[in-house]
């Protein structure tokens, strides 16, 4: 770990105007990815500035009659949130569905959103990685690349967004409300949040330097059976093969978004005009133009059946 | 004391304090956290420094410079050590690659430096300030590529030869009416035990002491005086307390002997822990295998020949995975053959991990079993019963044996072709598991049972180990308060041995359980089996036993009783009308006593064995083809069970790992780099509680005079034999799929499961 600072800071604004200060600065919420990566000197930040004192750890309804998540929210409250279990069925059960009781009693909202990947060759230092280490190459293509992407994917790139909850925050179209260090504020569609890796596969999401994340917005509850599936080779304390979040609307009509796909979480709005022909026919669009590796390859069909399950699933409620 | 003849009548047979499912002696302390394990033991020297250890970037090559400025100019450090600076070492007889790399480098994470500092994190900072210019060169990593140029294996772990023929197989195979024919692969393990290799070191002048963590204590006195060239009286290693082991901690290692030289270095106790990450590279894992088994049989189910071929790699000089073994012994056939052959590999060093050989040879084997028996229409079991023998089929004279790990060369004992077994139930095993498991109601058309979205099916799998035995040495001393208190270089790695060594001692000596106080794990005691290939419980506490047999003698003969008259009960010994306390027996000074349990001929006179037959149910998602284990019965026939408690506890973790081997457990090779990508808990995975049902073992109540005095054999291997290859059938029989390729991860079923409606 390389020497660094820290502060802890007392607004949101504080905060962002902290980072601009500290070039190389890192906010830390709960720890469990950051610290993590900076013990394997894969994140190397200078300052540090603690986001959690902010106030930003509580779950309102919204004027739309939506709700708004703070950033701070870790990821055990917000699942068991009374309003989320009723009305956002999809985010609770891919939140209980991540990582074990410890970690999710730690990890928060912004945490979850910007985890980073899980790529084996982007954790070992010794190997090349163009996302830990700009043009170094990617260790993972024409290697060990069972648990990557399939689509959208680059010749630079092949990692999968490790997060269950984005998943389903991706299905639930949530907006992401950050402030900026010059005090302003904007407000980014969950579905431009993550990018694709392209040519700059070290660049995670849209956010800007110093940009703090403040809280994720839910809109209004658009009901239907939500079914969050998650594939793994172990039932627990594993990170998807492949991950469904599905809305299904009793006509049949609904949403699906994907984990363990993509380098974000993984959602074509057209795909979803198929969904009352079945699985088959959904996923045809929406993994249409795969490029899997030999051994990833099989998670086109995995979706496909897992799609099926929870179609099956749903109709079955 | 020699053991050459069976055992008669003794006082374990009392079964007062053995055979009692007693709590572990050392529970509290565990559940306490006040177990002193090697990395925490900040209370032996005072002013420990941390070293922290650097791994090869490569995995064949060499270091052409590294450049270690920055890195010593850190804040903090007192000290690195690479081979250029640590003097000349020697490589420990159990060491196929040496412990410290460079400037050649033998496999990836191999250490090539230590670098000491006031704190870990000052350690671990400059760690990576240290620079390494490599040269790579090329390596062999793929055992598939390598396969046709593997050769018969020269040394095979525990002696005994690459190599065996009975028969005339070709022929026998070729004249049988129903033939059996395929090729199965298994996949590189790692232990993956809870606590990593750690060690303190600390110099006392010339003398060297650890604190470590490691199975066998005298093999790891003897490779660290090997190692750094230095007398073996100088050496002392301190391990009371293991945190798993596996296989993965019989031999010294990086972290031992870099603590060591880190110590020299510093001029201060130096402790070192090796790093999650590097684990499964830089010290041992189970090789994979590649076997084919050919099965030729007669149309009612009689095997008439049989040939199990396995192959492996290793580093140059290793020894292949002896998966073939135990095909010499377990199924009749008169027509047979077994080879091993091992391909040189560049992958980081293979050796032994739980139930070695048979437990991927097991995996296979058994699926075979399951397999030809669907060939015959026989029910699996009944297959199995059929060809049930009661001699060993095929016993190659072993030659003799520059292995470490062999027993010392043979005496001059005849070799006898068809040995008996000394006890074997396999076949009460099979049937009383099938009678409580419910092996009546199996549908024996695969895929036709469901249970909603599930495909339900149970499997079976015979189980086999060796019943090792050893030498093994002990203490025993009592005191005047009537305190027995053992002393053995035993190790306990979770096992549960200060327990039954506890239970011996209290047995022996008539006194009650919170009398005795084992002390193990030291090599000032005198030396024992250590833990290993399930020879640890019963040979330990032979050892235990022959050392109260010799303080019996002691006391009696302080009193003046008649030797052997003497009645041990209840805290007194007894002779005719004499009543004395064993406190006032022992007096002011004490009395001591030491003796050791050594082997006759037994062994080759009847062949020892553990069996056992594990059932197993498992659902397999007709959707996605996660497989969920649902229910699992192992049923054991091991000798006497010297504690019920610990004794299913080391079969259900074992049955575990199986489950493990059948289902998720792979290190995936790198093969353009040379490694094993998956280094961390995070990406090698093993089974979670989530993963585990309710899990039931039968112990059939079995004695075995020949296998020692205690009349007990090794059960912690047997739990995981077999058990891969039960999951492998139940699967089968849910789901109409074979897998002979473990791990049998989804992808390897989705194409063939169902249409989902
Ligand atoms: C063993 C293990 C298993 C796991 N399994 C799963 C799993 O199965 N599924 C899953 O989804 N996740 C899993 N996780 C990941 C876990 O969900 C994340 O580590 C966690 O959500 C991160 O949240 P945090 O608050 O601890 O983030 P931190 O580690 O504190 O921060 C993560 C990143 O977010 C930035 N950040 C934090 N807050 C803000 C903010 N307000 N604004 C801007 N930037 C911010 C930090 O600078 C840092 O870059 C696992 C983690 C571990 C260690
Ligand atoms: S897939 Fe991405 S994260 Fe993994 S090695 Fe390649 S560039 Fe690095």
């Amino acid at each position: 770990m390389k020497p660094f600072t820290f502060e802890r800071a007392t607004s949101g604004a504080d905060a962002a105007a902290a980072a601009e200060r500290h070039p190389g600065a890192k906010f830390v919420a709960g720890g469990t990815n950051l610290l993590d990566l900076m013990k394997l000197e894969i994140e190397t930040p200078t300052h540090l500035i603690d986001v959690n004192s902010l106030g930003l750890d509580k779950i309102e309804k919204t004027p739309e009659g939506g709700l708004r998540i703070g950033a701070l929210v870790r990821n055990t409250e917000l699942a068991a949130d009374e309003n989320v279990r009723r009305d956002y069925g999809v985010l609770s059960q891919a939140l209980v569905a991540g990582a074990s009781g410890q970690l999710r009693n730690m990890a928060t909202t912004a945490g979850n959103l910007l985890q980073r990947t899980r790529c084996p060759y982007f954790y070992d230092t010794n190997q090349p990685c163009n996302k830990r280490n700009p043009g170094t190459g990617c260790g993972a293509i024409g290697g060990y690349s069972r648990q990557h992407a399939v689509i959208g994917v680059s010749d630079a790139c092949i990692a999968t967004h490790p997060s269950d909850m984005a998943v389903a925050m991706r299905v639930l179209d949530a907006t992401v409300e950050t402030i900026r260090p010059d005090g302003s504020q904007r407000k980014i569609p969950i579905a431009e949040f993550h990018r694709l890796p392209g040519d700059k596969p070290h660049i995670d999401t849209v956010l800007m330097a110093g940009e703090l994340i403040t809280a994720v917005t839910l809109p209004k509850p658009i009901g239907g059976r939500q079914i969050y599936r998650k594939v793994r080779d172990r039932a627990s304390f594993a990170f998807a093969l492949v991950s469904v979040a599905a809305i299904v609307q009793r006509d049949g009509s609904g949403r699906v978004a994907l984990g363990g796909v993509a380098h974000k979480p993984w959602r074509i709005e057209a795909a979803e005009a198929e969904m009352p022909n079945g699985a088959k026919a959904v996923v045809a669009r929406l993994l249409a133009g795969a490029k899997p590796t030999n051994e990833n390859a099989f998670k086109i069909k995995l979706v496909e059946r897992a799609l099926a399950s929870v179609l099956a699933e749903a109709k079955g409620a | 004391m020699k053991f050459d003849k069976p055992a008669t009548d003794n006082p374990i047979d009392q079964l007062k304090v053995v055979g009692k499912p007693v709590d572990r002696v050392d529970g509290r302390l565990k559940t306490t956290g006040t177990a002193p394990y090697a990395y925490e033991r900040h209370d032996v020297v005072p002013n420990q420094a941390y070293g922290y250890i650097v791994g090869s970037a490569i995995s064949k090559g060499r270091i052409v410079s590294m450049d270690l400025t920055a890195a010593k100019a850190a804040p903090g450090v007192l000290a690195i050590v690479t081979a250029k600076n640590a003097g000349k070492l020697g490589k420990g007889n159990f060491n196929t690659a040496p412990l410290l790399g460079g400037p050649e480098i033998s496999h990836y994470h191999q250490a090539i430096g230590v670098v000491v500092a006031e704190t870990f994190e000052q350690a671990r900072a400059a760690a990576n300030l240290v620079r390494v210019e490599y040269k790579r060169t090329k390596g062999a990593f793929d055992l598939e590529a390598m396969k046709d140029k593997a050769e018969p294996a020269k040394s095979i772990a525990g002696g005994g030869t690459s190599d065996s023929k009975v028969g005339d197989f070709a022929k026998g195979f070729a004249n049988a009416p129903v033939q059996f024919d395929a090729t199965y692969r298994t996949a590189y393990e790692s232990h993956c035990m809870m606590e990593p290799h750690a060690t303190i070191a600390s110099w006392q002048d010339d003398q060297l002491t650890f604190w470590t963590s490691n199975q066998m204590i005298a093999w790891a006195v003897g490779d660290m005086a090997e190692t750094l060239g230095i007398p073996k009286e100088k050496v002392r290693a301190i391990s009371p307390f293991i945190g798993g082991g596996f296989g993965g901690k019989l031999f010294l290692r990086a972290d031992a002997l870099m603590a060591a030289l880190g110590a020299r270095a510093a001029r201060r106790p130096v402790k070192v822990t090796l790093q999650r990450a590097l684990m499964p590279n830089n010290t041992t894992h189970r090789a994979a295998t590649i076997q084919r088994v050919r099965i030729g049989a007669t149309k009612d189910g009689k095997i008439t020949a049989i040939a199990h071929e396995s192959w492996s790699g290793d580093q140059p000089g290793g020894k292949p995975e002896t998966a073939a073994m135990q095909t010499r012994s377990l199924y009749a056939g008169a027509d047979r053959m077994t080879a091993h052959r091992l391909a040189v590999l560049d992958l980081p060093e293979a050796n032994a991990m739980r139930a070695p050989g048979e437990a991927p040879g097991l995996a296979v084997l058994e699926i075979v079993m399951d397999e030809m028996a669907e060939k015959l229409g026989m029910d699996p079991i009944e297959f199995r019963i059929l060809n049930d023998t009661q001699v060993v089929p095929d016993n190659p004279s072993k030659p003799q044996s520059s292995d470490p790990q062999s027993k010392k060369p043979e005496q001059q004992t005849k070799h006898i072709p068809h040995p008996p077994f000394s006890k074997r139930q396999l076949v009460e095993c099979l049937r009383l598991g099938a009678k409580r498991f419910g092996w009546e109601k199996r549908n024996p058309q695969p895929a036709k049972v469901r249970d909603g979205k599930w495909l339900v099916g149970i499997g079976v799998a015979a189980a086999f180990r060796d019943n090792l035995l050893t030498k093994s040495a002990a203490r025993v001393r009592l005191d005047k308060r009537g305190v027995v208190t053992v002393e053995t270089d035993m190790t306990d790695i979770g096992t549960g041995s200060y327990t039954i060594i506890a239970q011996t001692a209290a047995e022996m000596m008539g006194v009650p359980l919170d009398k005795v106080v084992v002390r193990l794990g030291d090599s000032s005691f005198p030396v024992s089996c250590g833990s290993g290939g399930q020879w640890g419980g019963n040979n330990s506490t032979a050892g235990v036993y022959s050392a109260c047999v010799k303080l019996r003698q002691a006391v009696e003969e302080k009193l003046g009783l008649e030797a052997g008259q003497g009645v041990f009960a209840d805290g007194h010994v007894r002779s005719g009308s004499r009543n004395v306390s064993l406190a006032e027996a022992a007096g002011d000074q004490g009395l001591v006593a030491e003796d050791f349990i050594e082997y006759g001929d037994l062994d080759k006179q009847f062949h020892q064995s553990t069996f056992g037959a594990h059932f197993v149910e498992v659902a397999v998602d007709s959707f996605t083809g996660e497989t969920r284990v649902r229910r699992m019965l192992a049923v054991c026939a091991c000798g006497r069970i010297l504690n019920p408690k610990t004794a299913r506890s080391q079969v259900i973790g074992a049955m575990t790992m199986g489950v493990g081997a059948a289902l998720m457990e792979e290190l995936a090779v790198d093969k353009r780099i040379g490694y094993f990508v998956n280094h961390d808990l995070a990406t090698y995975e093993v089974p979670v509680h989530a993963d585990l049902p309710p899990q039931e073992v039968i112990f059939l109540d079995e004695t075995d005079p020949i296998s020692s005095p205690m009349k007990a054999k090794g059960v912690a291997e047997l739990g995981i034999c077999g058990v891969a290859a039960a999951v492998a059938n139940a699967i089968y029989n849910a789901t109409g799929i074979r897998v002979r390729n473990y791990p049998i991860t989804l992808d390897k079923l989705i194409d063939r499961l169902p249409e989902p409606a």
